[in-house]
């Protein structure tokens, strides 16, 4: 049996133990259900005409604007009707329009005429999506690689806790048991996400916002690489701060670097967005372009070289990590007494043969 | 084919203190060899060199003549000295899933594990989750653990430990098996009365120093100073006045005493005839543990 075969056993333990645990299913039904309801609900929220009352000879252009009409005698009636919550909004002479706290954007068009607009670049992005999309970006990978590098860490000191490590070392590479747990986690957090990203297209036809997804669709597609080199590069830490605690009570202290690897990025992309010079910068660092450089390719900032030039430096920093977190995870893992530091677990690597 | 587990001029130090020096034994194939020494006189580190688990600082562990490699370790069945497997999954799961680490494929997996949990008396308990298992038969799984994979040679850090005496029997049982078939088996024990009863060898080590290694009898014979019991009717402290005799225990009737190596021990027999009837005269072997004592001071 080589590296890869063992491995692979190794990734399918981890995936088999996780889609059994209860807080990880609860956690992806969770999410399922805010795709679902972020998706569907606001169209159908602000949907539906304003109610308006309004005496008959001023209801004609109201309902040719499809408002919903409700006819009173007269208009003193017509502020009764507002006042006391009947309809949104009425109509009175002047013509003037009344309502309660929030002016009623439908009826005072519906009574007024607009200018004809000619959009000269109709593909820029609608700037609501362009604050939304950044911020959709950066969360999902914030909260992926946040959720499932932890859980590495954890199936990493749940090993070392235990002591199983010793058998397993005994019979397989410590390099299989790294790579399996870290090709295990990548697997499951993208499974989860592209589980998300269906609920989230389907709930976005069902909320007629179909448009939006096809403006979106080439930034997920660089959006993907990008991630999972990303992932993998946070994995590596991840495990390798796992090897250096000993009780699952040290996680808090050995993974503060790596926290703070994953935090920085996720605000410098969420508050530096429309900040070019910034964003440039940002789209190349290995620890912030996996969001970075995607949000730029949707905002149509980025040449099309640059996502090449970026992954690439991206992949190099991912297979640099790997190999110095395997390093301290051989070097930590069975050290078994108190918590190891990241000095000596560099140093003092058992040859394990 | 008769294969042997072999160590040669082990040494190992954490930081300052050397741990193992220039450690030497033989486990040989189809027999149980007891490994005793006192609490961090260095068995647990040799166990775990052996499995490649710790590196030697120098020194070489072979195995039927070539120095061990990854592929041999694979074939090793190892009980480390502090117990884990996964709390979170059922035995036959995590027994099975060790079995494949060593090598085996899926569905020799499960027969090998279904087997070895009915033979360690876990048949019905299999898919418990381990954590509601009693200590004793999360031992038992952790022994059927390193069992699943039919190893060449196993290597057990205190396997009896936290066993009641018919769980004890039970897996002597299916140790010995195991040597029958060809395995060299080394355990390690406190319980030098287990030890005494189950091994064929014994390695004694003490801080860090193989004290004493060889066959059960060897041992005994090399550390038998010729030494008697002798039981008459009336009071045998005379016997301290015999020429030659050091008195060990006197108590009444009975005493216990040396002779020097090579004295005949026909005289004192006769001078107690001479003083009236003898109910008992006998040579008395050392057990292990005052064999443990002498060569571990």
């Amino acid at each position: 049996m080589n590296v890869t075969q063992a491995a692979r056993l190794v990734a399918e333990r981890e995936i088999r133990v996780k889609l059994r645990d209860r807080t990880f299913l609860f956690g992806t039904l969770f999410f399922l259900l805010i795709a679902a309801a972020g998706t569907i609900l606001p169209p159908l929220l602000s949907g539906g005409p304003s109610t308006v009352a309004v005496t008959e000879s001023a209801a004609g252009p109201l309902r040719a604007a499809g408002l919903e009409v409700r006819v009173v005698p007269d208009d003193r009636a017509a502020e009764q009707a507002v006042r006391d919550d009947d309809v949104d909004a009425a109509v009175v002479a002047g013509p003037a329009v009344l309502a309660m706290d929030d002016a009623p954007d439908d009826v005072v068009n519906a009574l007024s005429t607009q200018p004809t607009v000619h959009l000269l670049d109709p593909d820029a992005v609608d700037p609501v999506v362009a604050f939304l999309v950044p911020f959709v970006f950066a969360f999902v990978f914030f909260i992926t690689s946040q959720t499932f590098g932890l859980q590495i860490a954890q199936s990493v000191i749940e090993e070392k806790q235990t002591r199983i490590v010793e058998i397993l070392v005994a019979a397989v590479p410590v390099r299989a048991l790294l790579a399996g747990k870290v090709v295990a986690g990548a697997i499951l957090a993208f499974a989860q996400i592209a589980l998300i990203a269906v609920v989230a297209v389907i709930g976005l036809q069902i909320g007629d916002s179909g448009g939006l997804f096809s403006l979106l669709a080439p930034a997920i597609g660089w959006f993907v690489p990008f991630f999972l080199l990303g992932f993998v590069l946070l994995a590596a830490m991840w495990a390798a701060a796992g090897a250096l605690a000993n009780r699952q009570e040290d996680i808090g202290a050995v993974s503060t670097p790596v926290q703070l690897a994953v935090m920085l990025p996720f605000f410098a992309v969420i508050f530096l967005n429309d900040n070019d010079t910034a964003m440039r910068v940002l789209s190349y660092l290995p620890f912030s372009s996996p969001t970075a450089m995607p949000l730029r390719l949707f905002t149509g900032d980025a040449a099309g070289w640059e996502p090449f030039v970026s992954l690439v430096i991206l992949l190099l920093a991912a297979g640099a990590f790997l190999l110095a977190g395997a390093r301290v995870y051989e070097g930590s893992l069975l050290r078994t007494n108190g918590r190891t530091s990241l000095r000596t677990a560099w140093r003092e690597r058992e040859t394990i043969g | 084919m008769t294969r042997t587990l072999r160590l040669d001029g082990v040494d190992r130090s954490f930081g300052d203190r050397q741990v193992l020096k220039n450690v030497s034994f033989e486990v040989a194939a189809g027999r149980m060899t007891g490994f005793v020494g006192a609490n961090g006189a260095g068995k647990t580190t040799t166990m775990r060199i052996i499995l490649g688990v710790l590196s030697a600082d120098a020194g070489e562990v072979s195995w039927g003549g070539t120095p061990l490699t990854r592929q041999d370790r694979r074939r090793f069945g190892y009980m480390p000295e502090e117990r884990g497997l996964y709390p979170k999954m059922t035995t036959r799961e995590q027994v099975a899933y060790l079995g494949r680490l060593h090598g085996l494929d899926a569905a020799a997996a499960r027969r090998a594990t279904d087997a070895l949990l009915e033979r360690v008396g876990l048949g019905e308990r299999g898919d418990d989750l381990l954590e509601t298992l009693s200590l004793g038969n999360q031992q038992r799984a952790q022994i059927a653990a390193a069992l699943v994979h039919d190893p060449e040679v196993l290597v057990l850090d205190e396997p009896f430990s936290g066993l009641d005496p018919l769980a004890v029997e039970n897996i002597v049982t299916v140790l010995r098996e195991r040597a029958s078939a060809g395995a060299p088996v080394l355990f390690s024990s406190h319980q030098l009365d287990v030890v005494e009863r189950l091994c064929d060898d014994l390695v004694i080590i003490g801080d860090g120093v193989i004290r004493a290694a060889g066959s059960r009898q060897q041992l005994r014979d090399s550390y038998t100073v010729p030494r008697y019991e002798l039981v008459v009717d009336g009071d045998a402290g005379w016997v301290r006045d015999h020429p030659g005799v050091t008195l060990v225990e006197l108590d009444g009737p009975r005493a216990v005493f040396d002779l020097p190596a090579g004295t005949d021990d026909q005289p004192v027999l006769q001078a107690a005839l001479a003083r009236g009837p003898v109910r008992a005269f006998r040579p008395v072997s050392p057990s292990l543990t005052e064999i443990f004592r002498e060569v571990t001071q």
